[in-house]
Protein backbone atom coordinates (compact mmCIF):
# COMPACT_ATOMS: atom_id res chain seq x y z
CA UNK A 1 0.00 0.00 0.00
CA UNK A 2 1.85 3.37 -1.17
CA UNK A 3 1.07 5.79 1.63
CA UNK A 4 1.55 8.96 -0.73
CA UNK A 5 -1.15 7.09 -3.23
CA UNK A 6 -4.02 6.57 0.01
CA UNK A 7 -3.13 10.21 0.86
CA UNK A 8 -2.95 12.29 -1.77
CA UNK A 9 -4.80 10.65 -4.59
CA UNK A 10 -8.34 12.06 -2.59
CA UNK A 11 -7.07 15.65 -2.76
CA UNK A 12 -7.48 16.06 -6.58
CA UNK A 13 -8.29 12.56 -8.44
CA UNK A 14 -10.54 11.24 -6.20
CA UNK A 15 -11.57 14.09 -4.18
CA UNK A 16 -14.91 13.21 -2.22
CA UNK A 17 -16.70 16.71 -2.91
CA UNK A 18 -15.95 17.01 -6.31
CA UNK A 19 -15.41 13.74 -7.51
CA UNK A 20 -17.63 11.58 -5.37
CA UNK A 21 -20.27 14.67 -4.32
CA UNK A 22 -20.18 13.82 -1.10
CA UNK A 23 -20.59 15.96 1.55
CA UNK A 24 -22.26 19.10 -0.25
CA UNK A 25 -24.57 20.66 2.39
CA UNK A 26 -22.25 21.28 5.31
CA UNK A 27 -19.45 23.04 2.25
CA UNK A 28 -22.68 25.45 1.38
CA UNK A 29 -22.71 26.47 5.07
CA UNK A 30 -19.78 27.20 6.60
CA UNK A 31 -18.14 28.50 3.95
CA UNK A 32 -19.11 32.34 3.66
CA UNK A 33 -15.42 32.82 6.23
CA UNK A 34 -12.51 31.41 5.87
CA UNK A 35 -11.79 30.91 9.15
CA UNK A 36 -14.91 29.20 10.47
CA UNK A 37 -14.40 26.91 7.36
CA UNK A 38 -10.62 26.23 8.54
CA UNK A 39 -12.35 24.73 11.75
CA UNK A 40 -14.81 22.86 10.17
CA UNK A 41 -12.26 21.35 8.04
CA UNK A 42 -9.96 20.15 10.65
CA UNK A 43 -12.83 19.44 12.59
CA UNK A 44 -14.11 16.84 9.91
CA UNK A 45 -10.29 15.56 8.47
CA UNK A 46 -9.72 14.63 12.13
CA UNK A 47 -13.47 13.05 12.77
CA UNK A 48 -13.05 10.77 9.28
CA UNK A 49 -8.90 9.79 9.81
CA UNK A 50 -10.05 8.64 13.22
CA UNK A 51 -13.46 6.80 12.79
CA UNK A 52 -11.45 5.12 10.02
CA UNK A 53 -8.52 4.24 12.34
CA UNK A 54 -11.43 2.92 15.45
CA UNK A 55 -13.91 0.97 12.69
CA UNK A 56 -11.07 -0.24 10.76
CA UNK A 57 -9.55 -1.79 13.91
CA UNK A 58 -12.48 -3.81 15.24
CA UNK A 59 -13.81 -4.42 11.50
CA UNK A 60 -13.34 -8.21 12.17
CA UNK A 61 -15.51 -8.50 15.16
CA UNK A 62 -18.60 -5.95 13.72
CA UNK A 63 -21.44 -8.27 12.84
CA UNK A 64 -22.49 -7.06 9.07
CA UNK A 65 -26.38 -6.94 10.53
CA UNK A 66 -25.47 -4.04 12.67
CA UNK A 67 -22.91 -1.96 10.88
CA UNK A 68 -23.71 1.14 9.80
CA UNK A 69 -25.22 1.73 13.50
CA UNK A 70 -21.75 0.73 14.83
CA UNK A 71 -20.32 3.39 12.56
CA UNK A 72 -22.37 5.46 13.25
CA UNK A 73 -21.64 4.93 17.26
CA UNK A 74 -18.19 5.55 16.69
CA UNK A 75 -18.99 8.86 14.73
CA UNK A 76 -21.21 10.38 16.80
CA UNK A 77 -19.18 9.82 20.10
CA UNK A 78 -15.93 11.21 18.01
CA UNK A 79 -18.21 14.33 16.51
CA UNK A 80 -19.61 14.72 20.48
CA UNK A 81 -15.94 15.23 21.54
CA UNK A 82 -15.07 17.48 18.75
CA UNK A 83 -18.03 19.57 19.79
CA UNK A 84 -16.80 19.89 23.04
CA UNK A 85 -13.07 20.36 22.81
CA UNK A 86 -14.23 23.16 20.29
CA UNK A 87 -16.93 25.08 23.32
CA UNK A 88 -14.03 24.79 25.43
CA UNK A 89 -10.97 25.85 23.39
CA UNK A 90 -12.56 28.13 20.57
CA UNK A 91 -15.86 29.14 22.00
CA UNK A 92 -16.53 32.08 19.22
CA UNK A 93 -15.58 29.75 16.40
CA UNK A 94 -18.07 27.41 17.70
CA UNK A 95 -20.80 29.86 18.00
CA UNK A 96 -20.20 30.29 14.13
CA UNK A 97 -20.47 26.65 13.09
CA UNK A 98 -23.46 26.29 15.62
CA UNK A 99 -25.29 22.80 14.57
CA UNK A 100 -22.53 21.83 11.92
CA UNK A 101 -20.04 20.11 13.61
CA UNK A 102 -23.19 18.19 14.73
CA UNK A 103 -23.87 17.65 11.79
CA UNK A 104 -20.43 16.04 10.90
CA UNK A 105 -22.20 13.32 12.11
CA UNK A 106 -24.42 12.76 9.08
CA UNK A 107 -21.80 14.26 6.60
CA UNK A 108 -21.92 11.29 3.78
CA UNK A 109 -18.03 11.14 3.34
CA UNK A 110 -17.33 10.21 6.99
CA UNK A 111 -19.98 7.48 6.75
CA UNK A 112 -18.85 6.63 3.00
CA UNK A 113 -15.05 6.45 3.85
CA UNK A 114 -16.47 4.15 6.71
CA UNK A 115 -18.06 1.93 5.07
CA UNK A 116 -16.30 1.78 1.50
CA UNK A 117 -12.57 1.62 2.44
CA UNK A 118 -12.36 1.43 6.76
CA UNK A 119 -14.43 -1.71 6.94
CA UNK A 120 -12.01 -3.61 3.99
CA UNK A 121 -8.57 -2.28 5.15
CA UNK A 122 -5.99 -2.63 8.41
CA UNK A 123 -6.22 0.41 10.70
CA UNK A 124 -3.04 2.54 9.11
CA UNK A 125 -4.38 2.02 5.56
CA UNK A 126 -7.66 3.68 6.61
CA UNK A 127 -6.40 6.22 8.21
CA UNK A 128 -4.54 8.22 5.56
CA UNK A 129 -7.56 7.42 3.92
CA UNK A 130 -9.74 9.10 6.25
CA UNK A 131 -6.93 11.55 6.40
CA UNK A 132 -6.47 12.09 2.59
CA UNK A 133 -10.22 12.44 2.35
CA UNK A 134 -10.43 15.19 5.04
CA UNK A 135 -7.78 17.47 3.18
CA UNK A 136 -9.82 16.65 -0.25
CA UNK A 137 -12.75 18.37 1.83
CA UNK A 138 -10.40 20.81 2.89
CA UNK A 139 -9.28 21.73 -0.50
CA UNK A 140 -12.51 22.52 -1.98
CA UNK A 141 -13.77 23.81 1.34
CA UNK A 142 -10.86 26.38 1.52
CA UNK A 143 -11.45 27.50 -2.49
CA UNK A 144 -14.39 27.94 -2.07
CA UNK A 145 -14.60 29.95 1.24
CA UNK A 146 -11.37 31.99 -0.33
CA UNK A 147 -13.56 33.34 -3.29
CA UNK A 148 -16.54 33.79 -1.20
CA UNK A 149 -15.23 35.69 1.52
CA UNK A 150 -12.94 37.98 -0.71
CA UNK A 151 -15.80 38.89 -3.04
CA UNK A 152 -18.33 38.53 0.09
CA UNK A 153 -17.09 40.39 2.38
CA UNK A 154 -13.83 42.05 0.81
CA UNK A 155 -12.15 39.80 3.51
CA UNK A 156 -9.76 37.11 4.18
CA UNK A 157 -9.48 35.24 7.55
CA UNK A 158 -11.54 38.26 8.94
CA UNK A 159 -9.00 40.75 7.41
CA UNK A 160 -9.78 43.78 4.80
CA UNK A 161 -7.85 43.50 1.67
CA UNK A 162 -11.03 45.31 -0.49
CA UNK A 163 -11.92 48.04 1.17
CA UNK A 164 -15.72 48.03 1.34
CA UNK A 165 -18.42 50.84 0.22
CA UNK A 166 -19.54 50.65 3.65
CA UNK A 167 -16.68 51.01 5.04
CA UNK A 168 -15.54 53.83 3.51
CA UNK A 169 -13.87 52.68 0.50
CA UNK A 170 -14.48 51.56 -3.17
CA UNK A 171 -15.29 48.06 -3.52
CA UNK A 172 -19.05 46.64 -4.03
CA UNK A 173 -19.21 43.59 -2.55
CA UNK A 174 -21.24 40.40 -4.22
CA UNK A 175 -23.96 39.63 -1.66
CA UNK A 176 -25.19 36.58 -3.59
CA UNK A 177 -21.49 35.14 -2.12
CA UNK A 178 -22.33 35.46 1.28
CA UNK A 179 -25.29 33.74 1.19
CA UNK A 180 -25.39 29.40 0.40
CA UNK A 181 -26.78 29.08 -2.78
CA UNK A 182 -23.50 30.55 -4.42
CA UNK A 183 -21.40 27.81 -3.25
CA UNK A 184 -22.96 25.20 -5.29
CA UNK A 185 -22.03 28.14 -8.29
CA UNK A 186 -18.80 27.72 -7.03
CA UNK A 187 -18.48 24.25 -6.86
CA UNK A 188 -19.90 23.73 -10.37
CA UNK A 189 -17.14 26.03 -11.40
CA UNK A 190 -14.88 23.92 -9.51
CA UNK A 191 -16.16 20.42 -10.81
CA UNK A 192 -15.57 21.65 -14.12
CA UNK A 193 -11.99 22.64 -13.84
CA UNK A 194 -11.26 19.53 -12.44
CA UNK A 195 -12.64 17.66 -14.85
CA UNK A 196 -11.35 19.51 -17.92
CA UNK A 197 -7.81 18.58 -16.04
CA UNK A 198 -8.88 14.95 -15.26
CA UNK A 199 -10.89 13.84 -18.09
CA UNK A 200 -11.33 10.46 -16.80
CA UNK A 201 -12.87 12.16 -14.27
CA UNK A 202 -15.85 13.17 -16.65
CA UNK A 203 -18.38 10.67 -16.22
CA UNK A 204 -20.15 9.07 -19.55
CA UNK A 205 -23.60 10.74 -19.97
CA UNK A 206 -26.25 8.89 -19.50
CA UNK A 207 -28.57 9.69 -21.92
CA UNK A 208 -28.06 10.70 -25.40
CA UNK A 209 -30.75 12.61 -27.13
CA UNK A 210 -31.40 10.91 -30.54
CA UNK A 211 -30.83 12.81 -34.20
CA UNK A 212 -34.00 14.11 -35.78
CA UNK A 213 -35.62 12.04 -38.43
CA UNK A 214 -35.09 13.33 -41.25
CA UNK A 215 -38.10 15.56 -42.84
CA UNK A 216 -37.88 13.36 -46.21
CA UNK A 217 -38.04 9.93 -44.32
CA UNK A 218 -41.03 11.02 -41.72
CA UNK A 219 -43.32 12.24 -44.24
CA UNK B 1 -11.66 -15.22 12.62
CA UNK B 2 -14.42 -16.37 15.13
CA UNK B 3 -17.04 -18.61 12.70
CA UNK B 4 -20.26 -17.28 15.33
CA UNK B 5 -20.47 -13.79 14.05
CA UNK B 6 -23.34 -13.53 13.04
CA UNK B 7 -25.35 -14.86 16.02
CA UNK B 8 -27.39 -13.05 18.24
CA UNK B 9 -25.74 -13.24 21.24
CA UNK B 10 -22.99 -11.94 18.98
CA UNK B 11 -24.62 -8.94 17.97
CA UNK B 12 -25.61 -7.99 21.40
CA UNK B 13 -22.06 -7.78 23.10
CA UNK B 14 -20.69 -6.61 20.59
CA UNK B 15 -23.15 -3.48 20.50
CA UNK B 16 -23.49 -3.35 24.38
CA UNK B 17 -19.25 -3.18 24.37
CA UNK B 18 -19.34 -0.13 22.03
CA UNK B 19 -22.00 1.48 24.01
CA UNK B 20 -19.96 0.93 27.08
CA UNK B 21 -17.04 2.26 25.27
CA UNK B 22 -18.59 5.03 23.58
CA UNK B 23 -20.55 6.20 26.31
CA UNK B 24 -17.45 6.52 29.01
CA UNK B 25 -15.67 8.71 26.02
CA UNK B 26 -18.59 11.19 25.56
CA UNK B 27 -19.41 11.34 29.40
CA UNK B 28 -15.67 12.25 30.06
CA UNK B 29 -15.21 14.50 27.61
CA UNK B 30 -18.56 16.11 28.49
CA UNK B 31 -17.48 15.92 32.25
CA UNK B 32 -13.90 17.27 31.81
CA UNK B 33 -14.62 20.24 29.85
CA UNK B 34 -17.51 21.66 31.26
CA UNK B 35 -15.95 24.14 33.92
CA UNK B 36 -14.05 25.82 30.53
CA UNK B 37 -17.33 25.98 28.78
CA UNK B 38 -19.33 27.19 31.53
CA UNK B 39 -16.30 30.16 31.96
CA UNK B 40 -16.54 30.88 28.11
CA UNK B 41 -19.87 30.91 28.11
CA UNK B 42 -19.83 33.70 30.73
CA UNK B 43 -17.25 35.46 29.28
CA UNK B 44 -18.71 35.82 26.02
CA UNK B 45 -22.19 37.30 27.69
CA UNK B 46 -19.51 39.83 29.43
CA UNK B 47 -18.21 40.65 26.70
CA UNK B 48 -21.02 41.40 24.64
CA UNK B 49 -22.40 43.47 27.48
CA UNK B 50 -19.33 45.57 27.59
CA UNK B 51 -19.49 45.59 23.50
CA UNK B 52 -23.02 47.26 23.51
CA UNK B 53 -22.32 49.68 25.97
CA UNK B 54 -18.73 50.29 23.85
CA UNK B 55 -16.98 49.81 26.74
CA UNK B 56 -14.96 46.42 25.40
CA UNK B 57 -11.08 47.31 25.08
CA UNK B 58 -9.62 43.93 23.72
CA UNK B 59 -6.24 44.48 25.20
CA UNK B 60 -7.73 43.59 29.26
CA UNK B 61 -9.44 40.53 29.98
CA UNK B 62 -12.83 40.69 29.97
CA UNK B 63 -12.83 39.89 34.16
CA UNK B 64 -10.77 42.89 34.65
CA UNK B 65 -13.51 45.10 32.82
CA UNK B 66 -16.26 43.56 34.06
CA UNK B 67 -15.39 44.35 38.24
CA UNK B 68 -17.21 48.23 37.20
CA UNK B 69 -20.61 46.68 36.68
CA UNK B 70 -23.33 45.65 38.84
CA UNK B 71 -25.87 42.76 37.88
CA UNK B 72 -29.02 43.73 39.59
CA UNK B 73 -32.67 42.17 38.84
CA UNK B 74 -35.58 44.45 38.18
CA UNK B 75 -39.41 43.92 38.39
CA UNK B 76 -39.70 45.31 34.81
CA UNK B 77 -43.35 46.59 35.42
CA UNK B 78 -42.55 48.14 39.05
CA UNK B 79 -39.38 49.36 37.77
CA UNK B 80 -37.63 48.43 41.02
CA UNK B 81 -34.80 46.74 42.13
CA UNK B 82 -35.66 42.76 43.01
CA UNK B 83 -33.38 41.29 46.12
CA UNK B 84 -34.62 38.05 46.45
CA UNK B 85 -33.63 36.83 43.42
CA UNK B 86 -29.89 35.96 42.37
CA UNK B 87 -29.04 37.60 39.54
CA UNK B 88 -25.87 34.59 39.13
CA UNK B 89 -29.07 32.14 38.27
CA UNK B 90 -31.57 34.22 36.69
CA UNK B 91 -32.35 33.37 33.20
CA UNK B 92 -34.51 35.20 31.28
CA UNK B 93 -35.51 33.48 28.29
CA UNK B 94 -36.38 30.65 31.06
CA UNK B 95 -38.67 33.10 32.36
CA UNK B 96 -40.01 34.45 29.65
CA UNK B 97 -41.59 30.42 28.99
CA UNK B 98 -42.63 30.06 32.66
CA UNK B 99 -46.46 31.21 32.79
CA UNK B 100 -45.48 32.15 36.56
CA UNK B 101 -42.78 34.12 35.80
CA UNK B 102 -44.15 35.63 32.59
CA UNK B 103 -47.15 37.51 31.29
CA UNK B 104 -48.79 36.96 27.48
CA UNK B 105 -48.67 40.17 25.67
CA UNK B 106 -51.96 41.39 24.11
CA UNK B 107 -51.36 41.74 20.18
CA UNK B 108 -51.43 45.30 20.10
CA UNK B 109 -48.90 46.02 23.05
CA UNK B 110 -46.09 43.18 20.87
CA UNK B 111 -44.92 45.26 19.06
CA UNK B 112 -41.40 43.32 19.67
CA UNK B 113 -43.07 39.90 18.59
CA UNK B 114 -41.85 38.58 21.31
CA UNK B 115 -45.20 36.93 22.38
CA UNK B 116 -44.41 36.57 26.08
CA UNK B 117 -42.55 38.81 28.27
CA UNK B 118 -40.79 37.93 31.71
CA UNK B 119 -41.75 39.61 34.62
CA UNK B 120 -37.92 40.52 35.75
CA UNK B 121 -35.01 40.97 34.19
CA UNK B 122 -31.39 41.56 34.61
CA UNK B 123 -29.96 44.95 34.23
CA UNK B 124 -25.84 46.15 34.66
CA UNK B 125 -24.89 48.80 36.07
CA UNK B 126 -21.59 50.57 35.46
CA UNK B 127 -19.77 52.63 37.35
CA UNK B 128 -17.27 55.26 36.72
CA UNK B 129 -14.06 55.29 38.84
CA UNK B 130 -15.43 57.37 41.92
CA UNK B 131 -18.34 54.86 41.40
CA UNK B 132 -21.37 56.92 40.63
CA UNK B 133 -23.62 55.69 37.82
CA UNK B 134 -22.09 56.16 34.66
CA UNK B 135 -24.37 53.53 32.12
CA UNK B 136 -27.35 51.52 32.70
CA UNK B 137 -26.80 48.66 30.21
CA UNK B 138 -30.95 46.69 29.07
CA UNK B 139 -30.96 43.50 27.21
CA UNK B 140 -33.56 43.53 24.75
CA UNK B 141 -35.19 41.63 22.25
CA UNK B 142 -37.77 41.15 19.68
CA UNK B 143 -38.21 39.75 15.56
CA UNK B 144 -37.02 41.16 12.38
CA UNK B 145 -37.20 39.49 9.47
CA UNK B 146 -35.64 35.86 9.77
CA UNK B 147 -35.06 35.47 13.59
CA UNK B 148 -35.30 37.22 16.44
CA UNK B 149 -32.18 39.57 17.46
CA UNK B 150 -30.73 39.48 21.00
CA UNK B 151 -28.74 42.38 22.25
CA UNK B 152 -28.24 45.21 24.29
CA UNK B 153 -28.80 48.80 24.63
CA UNK B 154 -26.90 51.27 26.89
CA UNK B 155 -28.18 54.51 28.15
CA UNK B 156 -25.99 57.10 29.84
CA UNK B 157 -26.88 57.95 33.42
CA UNK B 158 -29.55 60.18 32.34
CA UNK B 159 -31.56 57.19 31.53
CA UNK B 160 -32.55 59.20 28.05
CA UNK B 161 -29.27 59.26 25.68
CA UNK B 162 -28.34 56.11 23.81
CA UNK B 163 -24.20 55.20 24.83
CA UNK B 164 -24.47 52.25 22.37
CA UNK B 165 -27.01 49.14 20.89
CA UNK B 166 -25.41 45.62 19.58
CA UNK B 167 -27.20 42.28 18.83
CA UNK B 168 -25.03 39.45 19.94
CA UNK B 169 -27.53 36.21 18.52
CA UNK B 170 -29.60 37.04 15.37
CA UNK B 171 -30.09 35.22 11.77
CA UNK B 172 -31.09 38.64 9.33
CA UNK B 173 -29.76 37.62 6.14
CA UNK B 174 -26.32 38.36 5.81
CA UNK B 175 -24.82 41.80 3.89
CA UNK B 176 -28.51 42.90 4.59
CA UNK B 177 -30.01 42.58 7.52
CA UNK B 178 -27.18 41.10 9.25
CA UNK B 179 -25.61 44.57 8.87
CA UNK B 180 -26.83 45.34 12.24
CA UNK B 181 -23.63 43.93 13.18
CA UNK B 182 -21.89 46.72 10.95
CA UNK B 183 -19.58 48.90 13.70
CA UNK B 184 -20.55 52.10 11.61
CA UNK B 185 -24.06 51.80 11.64
CA UNK B 186 -23.86 50.74 15.59
CA UNK B 187 -21.80 53.96 16.07
CA UNK B 188 -25.08 56.04 14.49
CA UNK B 189 -27.26 55.10 18.23
CA UNK B 190 -24.67 56.85 20.19
CA UNK B 191 -26.06 60.09 21.45
CA UNK B 192 -29.38 59.44 20.21
CA UNK B 193 -32.37 60.20 22.53
CA UNK B 194 -34.68 57.84 23.81
CA UNK B 195 -37.65 60.11 24.82
CA UNK B 196 -39.26 63.31 24.00
CA UNK B 197 -41.54 64.72 26.21
CA UNK B 198 -41.57 61.03 28.42
CA UNK B 199 -42.43 59.57 25.38
CA UNK B 200 -40.28 56.61 23.40
CA UNK B 201 -39.42 58.64 20.18
CA UNK B 202 -36.48 56.83 19.22
CA UNK B 203 -36.71 55.02 15.92
CA UNK B 204 -35.31 53.47 12.87
CA UNK B 205 -35.61 55.60 9.72
CA UNK B 206 -36.60 54.49 6.21
CA UNK B 207 -33.09 55.44 4.71
CA UNK B 208 -30.77 58.14 5.86
CA UNK B 209 -31.72 60.42 8.51
CA UNK B 210 -31.27 64.72 7.55
CA UNK B 211 -29.51 65.92 9.98
CA UNK B 212 -30.80 69.32 9.76
CA UNK B 213 -34.79 67.89 10.62
CA UNK B 214 -36.05 68.76 14.33
CA UNK B 215 -36.32 65.10 14.30
CA UNK B 216 -32.66 63.93 14.21
CA UNK B 217 -32.12 63.38 17.49
CA UNK B 218 -34.73 59.85 17.93
CA UNK B 219 -33.86 58.82 14.56
CA UNK B 220 -31.16 56.46 13.31
CA UNK B 221 -30.35 55.87 9.97
CA UNK B 222 -31.86 52.57 8.57
CA UNK B 223 -30.11 49.79 6.94
CA UNK B 224 -30.81 49.42 3.20
CA UNK B 225 -31.54 46.21 1.26
CA UNK B 226 -32.92 45.90 5.09
CA UNK B 227 -36.24 47.34 5.50
CA UNK B 228 -38.16 44.38 7.39
CA UNK B 229 -35.02 43.92 9.98
CA UNK B 230 -34.68 47.81 10.28
CA UNK B 231 -38.57 48.05 11.51
CA UNK B 232 -38.13 44.83 13.47
CA UNK B 233 -35.19 46.47 15.52
CA UNK B 234 -36.81 49.45 15.46
CA UNK B 235 -40.15 48.03 17.22
CA UNK B 236 -38.47 46.10 19.85
CA UNK B 237 -35.94 49.43 20.76
CA UNK B 238 -39.30 50.95 21.36
CA UNK B 239 -40.90 47.82 23.33
CA UNK B 240 -38.11 47.36 25.51
CA UNK B 241 -37.87 51.22 25.98
CA UNK B 242 -41.34 51.86 26.04
CA UNK B 243 -44.29 51.54 29.20
CA UNK B 244 -43.76 47.61 28.59
CA UNK B 245 -40.23 47.67 28.89
CA UNK B 246 -37.83 49.33 31.03
CA UNK B 247 -39.29 52.92 31.17
CA UNK B 248 -40.68 52.52 35.00
CA UNK B 249 -37.64 51.63 35.53
CA UNK B 250 -35.43 54.16 34.10
CA UNK B 251 -37.53 56.84 35.55
CA UNK B 252 -37.45 55.63 38.89
CA UNK B 253 -33.25 55.49 38.17
CA UNK B 254 -33.25 59.21 36.87
CA UNK B 255 -35.30 60.56 40.23
CA UNK B 256 -33.09 57.95 42.00
CA UNK B 257 -35.27 55.34 43.72
CA UNK B 258 -35.38 51.91 41.65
Amino acid sequence: MDIRETLFRPVFRDNPIALQILGICSALAVTSSMQVSLVMAIALTLVTAFSSFFISSIRHYIPSSIRIIVQMTIIASLVIVVDQILKAVAYEISKQLSVFVGLIITNCIVMGRAEAYAMKNPPIPSFLDGLGNGLGYSFVLMTVAFVRELFGSGKLFGVEVLPLVTEGGWYMPNGLLLLPPSAFFLIGLLIWAIRSWQKDQVEEPEFRITQHTPVEESA
Amino acid sequence: MPSNKESLSRVLTVAFALCIVCSVVVSAAAVVLKPAQEINKTRDLKRNILMAAGLYDASLTVEEQFERVTTRVVDIDAGTYVNDIDPEGFDSRAAAKDPARSRALEAEEDIAKIIRRSDHALVYLVNDESGSLDKVILPIHGYGLWSTLYGFVALEADGNTIAGLGFYEHGETPGLGGEVDNPRWKSLWEGKQAYRDGDVAISVAKGAVNPQSAAADWQVDGLSGATLTSRGVSNLVQFWLGADGFQPFLSNLRRGDA
